[in-house]
């Protein structure tokens, strides 16, 4: 697939990273030289120097054989014009990068009259992603499934927990839950289980579940599953106006901190159910006076990374609640991971991770059938999910019978609406979706998950 | 410095050569020829010495400029170092100072060679000697980014830049395996335009062969003790088209194949370098005009041009023998060289282009202290960090000539023949002037001045610096 991408920011230059990876060809545009130069030297991608909604630079850009054109400069409207112009030019899909709040309430009329594939709002999806973890706290990471009907949640085996020694083989027994674990993390290492796998404390699994099973099994090894009642904001940027929104109507409390009066009187204005506090968020008396420790969840989302981090530490030591971390800068994530901090949230990620499913879902129109993928556990397990079609030709066999790769798992199989935690027994049909868990990444077609010499 | 992948690299470039290898013993099959074993020979061995190499995936793939450089240099080296191999085992050249110079100055596509009787040579020799012009043209590694998955990312574009001639890497589609793809097709296709052209001039196949290889890469091995002066004018006059036409930036072809004319015939360097063919071929005709009957000086004019502008290096008269101007010209042209991002050697069109810009705005600015200004090409803005990478690679060239001279000068041979034979072996030509001229070859030399021209030849291909990093200390630290 030919893309177009517009503007080397980190969200730039993680896509071409990405997408060139996964075999496409990229061209990006910015008008910094030294940008284009750092891109195109250390990926496989064409730069092209200029203003990215300029006709000249876009058909040097080769626009008319393009299939796909991202714009995520820092300035909605320029996303906007390039994917205009785009549009008109070469008859692609666009994607733009909008995150003006003025806007985004417009966004569904934006992106039908003008044509637009799909517009991202950064901030937006984080607080989406942070509604979601505040939903279910005890998960560290949520990811969606067959347009929702299964989710992957990972969490970490409690101290205590039954679940400590037990083999995978035995849990159905001791627990009749429909799910199914398909990944666990211990130390560095990761496990795709088999069912001589012996769960331990400390251990982070990931299950694949119907959000009904998924409450329904954590409720039978006694976790409390329950969303939290309330949530404190250390912050009050977009994000914080997103999520205070969400969770407003979610019926959960919120208190956000800001520093600057202006910004809470906007905030009051905005969301007259929510306190809003006028201090600095760091001031430990005041997060006392606020009964910091009664707070069931804490999301730190000020402008400095650091001051985040160092916030939520703080919180984690204070008190037993959901703690989410916003962090901008996407290197050292290694060392931010040592931390503990809970769940983290990535906006500049979250956006990657938004713009490439959608590449990756209309490359499935092209060839490849990938419906979603997730990379989990810093890209070292992929998740996809693959639709079954007439022409794939593993459909009718049972599933034992197929000599899979090892480190692979059928995960779990979506079929007219219905869950399916697949034995040995269930095959495949035409019109499933069938979802995948892997440490072999990088694959491409669900012929793939088959041995090499099977296949 | 990422040392396990530069091997499996290297790995890959032995195995394609083993693939090359069988191409001479295809020759020495079809003249029944003994000597083809030892191609064969040394086919085996690449193959498994790259197999071996290649086993193992190597699991850390950090890739970066100077991995590049190595790389590239260390493949150049031992391309040549097996690529002299078969020479040696069959005899036909048995000293190992001479068999490396040989490949070398084939791979190299310079073209020089220390033979004082071609024709004595077996045809499967011959042939891969013709034949290491061929790959070394466009580029072994250029070649394996075409064909071979290696580990994705930056990697691939560190060593297209590396091993590509000119001041700055165009790709000509985003991903650098396709690039290489339509590279290479552009250069197989035209050099069977140029097989054919030639068979039809009546040429023998082997012959249209070798001397198509010869200027494709912009080689210069001829097949005869007296290069192509025994060719038929039609011959002749087809090789001098060729020569000039794989002289031309291949990026000029792909946008001609993509149907934008304008933006090709726009190009400053084709021009440029198309001008200075035309000046030069107009003054040496003249110069030379008493020597031969009617238009055939301008014939022999342009076949010399053309063989020196592109560093290719055939002859079908020895231009030693013609005027002082003539041979002035002709030593001009050594130096500028064809287009980046062909198959030439040389300074490069677009070097001198960018060079001669300075001068003007230097001058400009000495009369307008307060004026800003920037070098375009094309239209574009020449980024000062390629205008600086100009500049350091003359001051290197220059350095590197001055030191080989030195050098060479010990052997106390006449002045011209060692400032030449530095020239033409630095710019990938072939021959030089008097005693290393069209008629000449270097056989006279000692071995040290044949490292001296081994270094010459390699560091003109890769444009010095991949070869010059390998003497720093730093790059071979962890």
């Amino acid at each position: 697939m030919k893309i177009i991408i517009v503007g080397c920011g980190k969200v730039g230059c993680a896509l071409a990273k990405q997408l060139s990876r996964e075999k496409h060809n990229i061209t990006v545009i910015d008008t910094n030289y030294s940008l284009v130069h750092t891109v195109s030297n250390s990926n496989d991608v064409m730069g092209i120097v200029g203003n990215g909604a300029s006709n000249t630079v876009q058909s040097e850009a080769d626009i008319e054989h393009t299939d796909l054109f991202i714009a995520v400069t820092g300035s909605d409207e320029l996303n906007l014009l390039c994917c205009v112009i785009a549009k008109k030019a070469g008859d692609c899909s666009t994607i733009a990068r909008v995150r003006n709040p003025i806007y985004s309430q417009e966004t569904n009329f934006i992106r039908q009259e003008l044509g637009l594939s799909m517009i991202i709002n950064p901030e937006f999806a984080a607080a989406a992603e942070i509604a979601r973890l505040l939903r279910f706290p005890r998960a560290i990471e949520i990811d969606v499934f067959a347009k929702g009907r299964v989710e992957m949640l990972r969490f970490k085996v409690p101290s205590g927990s039954q679940l400590h020694n037990t083999a995978l083989k035995d849990l159905s027994s001791q627990i009749r839950s429909e799910v199914l674990i398909c990944a666990a993390e211990r130390k560095d290492e990761i496990y795709i289980p088999s069912g001589n796998f012996v769960i331990k404390e400390g251990d982070i699994l990931s299950i694949l579940a119907s959000p009904k099973n998924s409450s329904d099994f954590f409720r039978k090894i006694h976790l409390e599953t329950n969303q939290v009642k309330n949530a404190i904001i250390a912050g009050g940027g977009e994000i914080s106006y997103y999520l205070a929104k969400m969770l407003l109507a979610m019926g959960i409390k919120v208190k956000i901190i800001e520093i600057n009066p202006q910004r809470c009187d906007e905030l009051n204005d905005l969301l007259p159910k929510a306190t809003i506090l006028n201090g600095d968020a760091s001031d430990e008396s005041l997060l006392l006076e606020e009964h910091i420790e009664l707070a069931e969840s804490f999301v730190a989302l000020t402008n400095m990374d650091e001051e985040n981090i160092i916030l939520s530490l703080y919180a984690k030591n204070k008190v037993k609640s959901k703690i989410v971390t916003k962090i901008n800068r996407l290197n050292f994530d290694d060392v931010i991971h040592t931390l503990n901090l809970d769940s983290v949230i990535y906006p500049k990620h979250i956006t990657t991770e938004y713009i490439i499913q959608y590449a990756r879902a209309k490359n499935n129109s092209i060839g490849s059938n990938i419906e979603t993928l997730y990379k989990l556990m810093d890209d070292r397990v992929e998740a996809l999910e693959f639709a079954i079609n007439d022409s794939t030709r593993i459909t009718g066999i049972p599933l034992y019978k197929l000599k899979l790769k090892p480190n692979l798992l059928i995960g779990c199989i979506t079929r007219s609406g219905q869950v399916i935690i697949p034995g040995g027994q269930d095959m495949l049909k035409s019109g499933d979706t069938v979802i995948v868990v892997t440490t072999n990444t990088g694959l491409q077609d669900v012929h793939d998950i088959l041995r090499e010499q099977a296949g | 410095m990422n040392y396990s992948i530069i091997i499996y690299i290297i790995g890959y470039v032995l195995q394609i050569e083993g693939l090359f290898l069988l191409l001479p013993c295809l020759t020495a099959l079809c003249y029944r020829e003994s000597s083809g074993f030892a191609f064969l020979f040394t086919a085996v061995l690449c193959f498994l010495l790259g197999k071996a190499a290649t086993f193992r995936k190597p699991k850390n793939t950090v890739f970066y400029g100077r991995e590049g450089f190595v790389t590239v240099s260390m493949c150049w080296i031992v391309l040549s170092i097996f690529g002299a191999l078969p020479f040696l085992l069959n005899g036909d050249i048995p000293s190992v100072p001479d068999a490396l110079f040989e490949t070398v100055s084939g791979f190299t596509t310079t073209g020089s060679t220390i033979l004082t009787d071609i024709e004595s040579l077996s045809k499967c020799s011959l042939f891969w000697r013709s034949f290491t012009h061929w790959i070394g043209g466009m580029g072994v590694l250029v070649f394996v980014l075409a064909v071979l998955p290696i580990a994705g990312g930056g990697s691939q574009m560190y060593l297209m830049r590396a091993e590509s001639p000119g001041p700055s890497v165009n790709k000509l589609v985003p991903r650098v395996k396709n690039t290489a793809m339509i590279l290479y097709g552009i250069y197989i296709v035209i050099t069977i335009i140029e097989i054919i052209l030639l068979l039809i001039g009546g040429m023998p196949l082997f012959d249209a062969l070798t001397s198509a290889f010869g200027t494709a890469g912009t080689g210069g091995f001829g097949i005869k003790n007296d290069s192509f002066a025994s060719y038929s004018v039609f011959c002749q006059g087809v090789v001098s088209i060729f020569m000039i036409l794989f002289g031309i930036n291949f990026n000029i072809y792909y946008l001609l194949l993509c149907k934008k004319h304008k933006q090709a015939f726009q190009s400053d360097e084709l021009r440029m370098y198309l001008a200075v063919i035309l000046a030069s071929t107009v003054f040496i005709a003249f110069n030379i005009r008493h020597l031969f009957p009617g238009f055939q000086a301008l014939h022999h004019a342009l076949f010399q041009v053309g063989s020196i502008i592109t560093t290719t290096g055939f002859a079908t008269q020895d231009f030693n023998t013609w005027p002082e101007l003539s041979k002035m010209i002709l030593i001009f042209l050594m130096f500028f060289g064809a287009c980046a991002g062909s198959t030439g050697g040389g300074i490069k069109i677009s070097r001198i282009l960018i060079l001669m810009k300075s001068i003007k705005k230097e001058l400009f600015s000495i009369v307008h202290p307060r004026s800003v200004q920037k070098i375009r090409v094309d239209g574009q803005v020449i980024e000062h960090d390629v205008i600086r990478s100009v500049n350091v690679f003359m001051a290197a060239y220059l350095l590197i000539i001055m030191l080989s001279i030195l050098i060479v000068s010990l052997e106390n041979k006449d002045t011209v023949s060692t400032v030449t034979s530095v020239i033409t072996t630095l710019n990938n030509i072939g021959p030089g002037l008097e005693l290393v001229g069209p008629v000449g070859n270097f056989s006279s030399f000692t071995a040290l001045s044949k490292f001296v021209f081994l270094f010459d030849m390699l560091a003109g291909r890769l444009e010095i610096f991949p070869l010059l990093i390998l003497f720093m200390p730093d790059t071979w630290k962890k």
